[in-house]
């Protein structure tokens, strides 16, 4: 299962960015999620909700997802477009002499603490 | 009161995994033990090629297998059997990779006294093996022919992580619309760097091809 997997790498991102700054409860983890990673949002989301309420720091912490879109450039005709609407094959001049510029982030942008 | 701080972080979930694995990297350096990380998909033949392989390496190097494809230790005992080498079995719990951190724990488990080539045999995917490095000094897959030509289209990370690619089972070459030169230039557009080497673990066909290169790769890192 590969979600729990990624799951298990937020938290001990989590749990050490909250040592570093003096944080007993985390109210929200934000993800930025490329369209073509290998994360399924939904399956993080069920997984996230096991794994951090069994952490303290982490109990009814929200897990807010960013949906990055994912861009390819041609390296032929120097455009870019939507991976996921063309693949891998230049919608302009059909080359396949491309590459992915972004679209496959798993990434924590930020964690959010209520101050009261 | 109600007040929310935001604390930015901006980081990948990778990035972590990278360290470790740039250690593992740099304590096996100083060990003077290779490690390779075999990839492929389930089937494609990893367990076969490696005993073939092994076989025609176990006299002139020392070699030790850590075999993470399935939680069962049917590959690990096949290869001791085979080979008559140390083998072990990791128990990935139903992980879909290993990470840099899971290698090292089962490389703790292999004595690695007299050891130079150590090969992991990766869980049989694709997909995210190729996002994690293990900490190996490099990546080989299997592309067996019936999974198709096109696999490197689908699968522009696993190839472009690559060193080598091994394409197996060309035996069957005959009875499937595969075609060899085609394969080799999808192969080239995500890592023009790719070794392809085709073989028939079967037979033991091109095999040699297979262990000359890694016999290059151990002896370079030993001695650079
Ligand atoms: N025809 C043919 N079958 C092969 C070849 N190499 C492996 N196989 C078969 O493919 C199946 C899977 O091989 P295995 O080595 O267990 O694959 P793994 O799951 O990647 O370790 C087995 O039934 C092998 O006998 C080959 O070169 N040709
Ligand atoms: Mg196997
Ligand atoms: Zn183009
Ligand atoms: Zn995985």
């Amino acid at each position: 299962m590969h979600e729990l997997g990624i799951v298990f790498y937020i938290i001990r991102d989590v749990k050490q960015a909250a040592g570093e700054n003096n944080v007993d409860h985390v109210s929200a983890v934000v993800m930025n999620i490329g369209e073509v990673s290998t994360v399924i949002p939904e399956y993080l989301a069920d997984c996230w909700r096991w794994a951090a309420d069994k952490e303290p720091l982490l109990e009814g912490c929200e897990l807010k997802v960013n949906i990055i879109p994912a861009v390819t450039h041609c390296d032929d005709c120097g455009k870019d477009y939507e991976t996921v609407k063309y693949g891998k094959t230049c919608p302009f001049c059909s080359s396949g002499n491309t590459f992915l510029l972004r679209g496959n982030e798993v990434e924590i942008k930020e964690i959010e603490v209520s101050n009261n | 009161m109600d007040g929310v701080k935001i604390i930015e972080i901006k980081k990948s979930v990778f990035a972590e995994n990278e360290k470790d694995a740039d250690e593992l990297r740099k304590e096996l350096k100083d060990k003077g033990v290779y490690l390779l990380n075999l990839m492929s998909s389930p089937g494609s033949g990893k367990t076969t090629t490696l005993i073939r392989t092994i076989n025609l390496l176990k006299d002139r190097i020392r070699i030790a297998v850590m075999e993470a494809d399935i939680d069962s230790d049917v590959d690990a005992i096949k290869i001791k059997e085979a080979t008559g080498i140390q083998s072990i079995q990791l128990h990935t719990g139903g992980m879909c990779h290993l990470d840099a951190e899971m290698t090292r724990q089962g490389l703790d488990g292999l004595d690695l006294e007299d050891i130079d080539l150590v090969v992991l045999e990766n869980v049989g995917n694709l997909v995210c093996p190729a996002e994690f490095d293990t900490g190996s000094v490099r990546n080989a897959m299997i592309l067996s022919v019936p999974e198709g030509d096109d696999k490197p289209l689908k699968y522009p990370l696993m190839f472009s992580v690559c060193d080598v690619v091994v394409v197996n089972k060309i035996d069957v070459l005959p009875f499937f619309d595969f075609d060899i030169e085609k394969c080799r230039e999808y192969i080239h557009m995500r890592n023009p760097k790719a070794r392809v080497i085709p073989v028939c673990a079967k037979t033991g066909e091109g095999v040699d091809a297979f262990a000359e290169w890694i016999l290059e790769e151990v002896s370079e890192w030993k001695t650079q």
